[in-house]
Formats: C-alpha cells, structure tokens, sequence
C-alpha cells in the first residue's frame, strides 16, 4: 500500500494543482474577472465541490445500513456545533471526537 | 527593527496559529495511518501547504486514486482560491521570488489576514506580507510534522480519526451555505452524486460527479438566462 514513488507523484500533482488556483489571477484571469460565467462557476462550484468530497469521502459505506448511524451521527454533531458556535476547529474536532467515542465504545462495528 | 516587526506579525498571527497547529495534528496523525514515513507529512505541509487539500490526498492515497482524478479534484476544491488572488492583485507589489512566494502561500487564513491587517507604519508592505504568510506556513508544518511524528508513535486507538475528512467538508458546506444562501447547488450535487455512487460508479464516482454538475450547472444559468420570468 505504501508506494512511496506513487506518494511522491500525487505530492506533486497536488502542489501543481494548488499553486495553478493561486496563481491564476495573477497570470490570466485578471482580465476576465468579471466575465459573468466566471463569476457564475465561482459562485455555485464551490458548494458543488464541497457536497460531493463530502459524499466521496462515505464512497466505501453502506448509506442505508445501521453501520452508517455513527457516521449521521457525527455529522449532526458537527452541524450543531458549527451552527451554534461557529469555530472551524470545534466543529471539525468535536464531531470527529463524537464519531470515534460511538465506534470505539458504542458498540459499532 | 526586525524584532518588533516580527513581533507584530506574530500578534496577528496567533489566530492562525492555534488554528493551524492542531488542525495540522490531526491531518499527520491520519496521514500517518497510511504507513509513510511521517517526513512525507511534513513535506506535504511545505509544498502542498493546503489544509483540505490534504486531509483530501489521505483518502485518495488510501483508495490508490489516479493522477488526474486528483489534479482535477484539487485545482476545483481550491478553485476558491482563484477569487482571493483576483482581490489582492493590486495590494502586491511584490516581484520575483517574493512575489512567488506570497501567491504560493495564499491560503484561506492568509487572506483573510492580508486582507484585514495593516502593516505597522513606516514598515515594508511586501516584507511585512512576507513575514505574515511564512509565519503561517512554519504554524501549518509544525503542526504537520508534530501529528506525523505523534502518529507513528502512539498506541492509543486512533479508530474514526480519519472522520475529520468528512467533518471538514461538512463545515466548509455550511460556510458556503452562509455565504450564498441558495439550496440550488447543495441539492443537486447530493442527488448527482449519490446517484452516480449508487447506479454508476464507486471508484470513478467523483470525476463523474464533478463533470454532471459542471454540465447541469451551466444549462440551468442557461435555462435561468432565457426565461424572462426571472426575478
């Protein structure tokens, strides 16, 4: 599993990747900033993105099993959390604090 | 003077700092489930350096994801990072390699610091926007190599630590749910994308998505364009 030239490669992808977002406008986009299409994608892509790594990230579950209750859990948890306190960190750290109590001592599998 | 400059810049930092520092922790001690050195955690922190992008590169590495799956999932999930820059363009003077770096280091934290804070009087706009972002980038790869090195070491059961993936994006969807206030996107990429995981594919599910939302999102704007009803 652990393929260390594979490692490097996608470090490499992801660097590309994240420096192209960053440097764009600088190079290009300055000049079609405010093409309306541009601004359109730059409005809706975002949650797009953000509901799919979401369900990409329960691709290897079973969505409709008792299995899948801590995971719900977890996510309620974050929602309430971030509603009512709105810190990033709380949010990300409490659900995921919530998730590992139910699966280490709840009884989930 | 370098002193007290760099004593500003560690006072507007120290938000960034206790976020970075533990959110960096948790992204080396999932990345170190993988079975890598946890040096490679700290690498991804300094070249990569993009918080969701690698709690993202943990799960694609562990379902072996192909090269430009993740380009093309990367460069959308930071696709935000396109509107900072476009901000910011007249406010950087910088050149050559510090300008480099600046755009290089242009995070969501970094932004909004740059965006919202002033450098001292009579100080360097460029080396004080320097100093800002390579004081994050050190708080980020402390925090990278700290959960790395942690990971590899510890015995307590680190079991459902990788639901910090999830609970990220769960946080950064409400963010953008604020932000637009319209339930249209969110809808459609749950009804796209647990369709395509459940009838078409498991493994090629997020390209696939990524392409039908892209396509259904530009056929409703034209749809939204020619009907004269309209608000």
């Amino acid at each position: 599993m652990e393929s260390v030239p594979y490692l490097i490669a996608v470090i490499a992808v992801m660097t590309a990747a994240t420096f192209l977002t960053r440097v764009l406008p600088f190079v290009v986009l300055y000049k079609v900033a405010d093409h309306p299409l541009l601004r359109y994608l730059g409005r809706f892509l975002p949650p797009v993105m953000m509901v799919l790594l979401l369900i990409y990230s329960f691709k290897n579950e079973d969505l409709f099993s008792n299995d899948f209750l801590p995971e719900l859990a977890g996510l309620f948890a974050v929602l309430v959390l971030h509603l009512s306190m709105r810190n990033a960190l709380v949010s990300i750290l409490g659900g995921t604090g919530c998730y590992m109590a139910l699966i280490q001592l709840g009884g989930f599998a | 003077m370098a002193t007290s400059l760099n004593q500003t810049v560690f006072k507007a930092t120290v938000p960034v700092m206790f976020g970075y520092i533990p959110l960096g922790m948790a992204f080396g001690v999932l990345f170190s489930e993988l079975g890598y050195h946890w040096l490679f955690a700290s690498a991804m922190g300094i070249f990569i350096f993009a918080g969701a992008a690698q709690f993202l590169a943990v799960g694609l590495l562990a379902n072996q994801a192909g090269l430009l799956e993740i380009f093309i999932t990367t460069f959308l999930l930071n696709s935000r990072h396109v509107f900072y820059g476009i901000s910011l363009i007249s406010s950087m003077k910088a050149k050559g390699w510090r300008r480099f770096y600046l755009i290089f280091g242009l995070t969501d934290e970094t932004f909004s610091l740059l965006t919202s804070t002033q450098p001292p009087e009579g100080t360097d706009r460029t080396d004080y926007q320097l100093r800002v972002t390579f004081f994050n980038q050190s708080y980020w790869v402390l925090g990278c190599t700290l959960g790395g090195w942690l990971g590899s070491q510890i015995s307590f059961s680190t079991a459902g630590i990788e639901f910090v993936l999830p609970a990220l994006f769960m946080v950064l969807a409400i963010e953008q749910f604020r932000h637009l206030r319209r339930a249209m996107p969110f809808v459609m990429a749950l009804v796209i994308g647990l369709l395509v995981l459940l009838l078409i594919s498991r493994d090629q599910m997020l390209l696939i998505s990524i392409m039908i939302s892209v396509a259904v999102l530009l056929l409703y704007r034209g749809g939204e364009r020619w009907n004269p009803y309209r608000t």
